[in-house]
């Protein structure tokens, strides 16, 4: 548990709750620490919530996709939902809002491992 | 039009990453100034926060007794910025494109691409003392296309 993220179950779903700046030397480092314990405690339908994140950088970016990276690697899958518009154009401009499976809401981003 | 322009604004940072919030607090100064909508402001903001990082972790490497300089200024319809560190400089055409697939999963190396897509104007070049100097310029008469995206 730390300041930036939080871990939560919904059934069998990891819940990963982003809030504030993901940002180099503070979030950035605080995602990657939630989502390695989730996967650490066997954890393998994760999705992260980016309602609360009020701005992601480059090094938060990164940090998202070497999470997804190593998810991927571990057999888990990794999914984004609640994107505010701004993390939404950060993710577009670099193509990678392809390379994630993004969902308006928690339930649509359940229901979808299942599907 | 924007509002007055305020004069320059100088900042000499040690390399340390919560500086980055002491850039940004200047930069809202200015947009405060200048009437700069919260859009603009955040596109700005991203743009600048990636280039102080990079000079704190790339070109002073961390050293918290390198300085990164911040210099806020804005004149007209241009707000520009400029950034600086005491490293031993880098070759821009030397980064590779994040577009790439086969950069697409890569960790880093987006930083510049961002600053490139929300500013209109982006140069580097050596400093005095050595270093990379970063200058960026905003058309702040562009209020509908903040972003700055690129077709």
């Amino acid at each position: 548990m730390n300041k930036n993220a939080s871990i939560r179950k919904a059934g069998e779903v990891t819940i990963i709750e982003l809030k504030g700046k993901i940002t180099i030397g503070a979030g950035d480092l605080q995602m990657r620490e939630a989502i390695h314990a989730a996967l650490a405690e066997g954890a393998r339908k994760l999705v992260v919530d980016m309602s609360q994140v009020v701005t992601i950088d480059s090094s938060g970016v990164g940090e998202l996709v070497g999470c997804f990276t190593t998810a991927t690697h571990k057999g888990a899958k990794m999914k984004l939902m609640n994107l505010p518009a701004k993390i939404s154009d950060v993710l577009t401009v670099t193509q990678l809002i392809t390379v994630f499976d993004v969902y308006p809401n928690e339930a649509e981003a359940i229901a979808s491992f299942s599907a | 039009m924007p509002a007055a322009a305020p004069g320059p604004i100088v900042l000499w940072l040690s390399s340390r990453y919560e500086n980055i919030e002491l850039a940004q607090a200047a930069l809202a100064h200015v947009c405060r100034l200048r009437g700069i909508d919260a859009e603009m402001e955040h596109w700005i903001g991203m743009a600048m926060r990636e280039a102080v990082a990079n000079a704190v972790k790339h070109g002073n490497r961390l050293d918290p007794d390198k300085r990164v300089l911040v210099r806020l200024e804005s004149a007209g319809d241009d707000l520009t910025i400029v950034i600086g560190d005491e490293g031993g400089g880098f070759d821009p055409e030397r980064i590779s494109d994040p577009l790439a697939p086969e950069n697409q999963l890569k960790t880093s190396g987006r930083g510049i691409f961002y600053i490139r897509t929300f500013m209109d104007d982006v140069t580097f070049s050596r400093g005095e003392g050595g270093g990379t100097v970063l200058t960026m310029r905003k058309d702040l008469s562009k209020r509908g296309d903040a972003k700055g995206e690129k077709p």
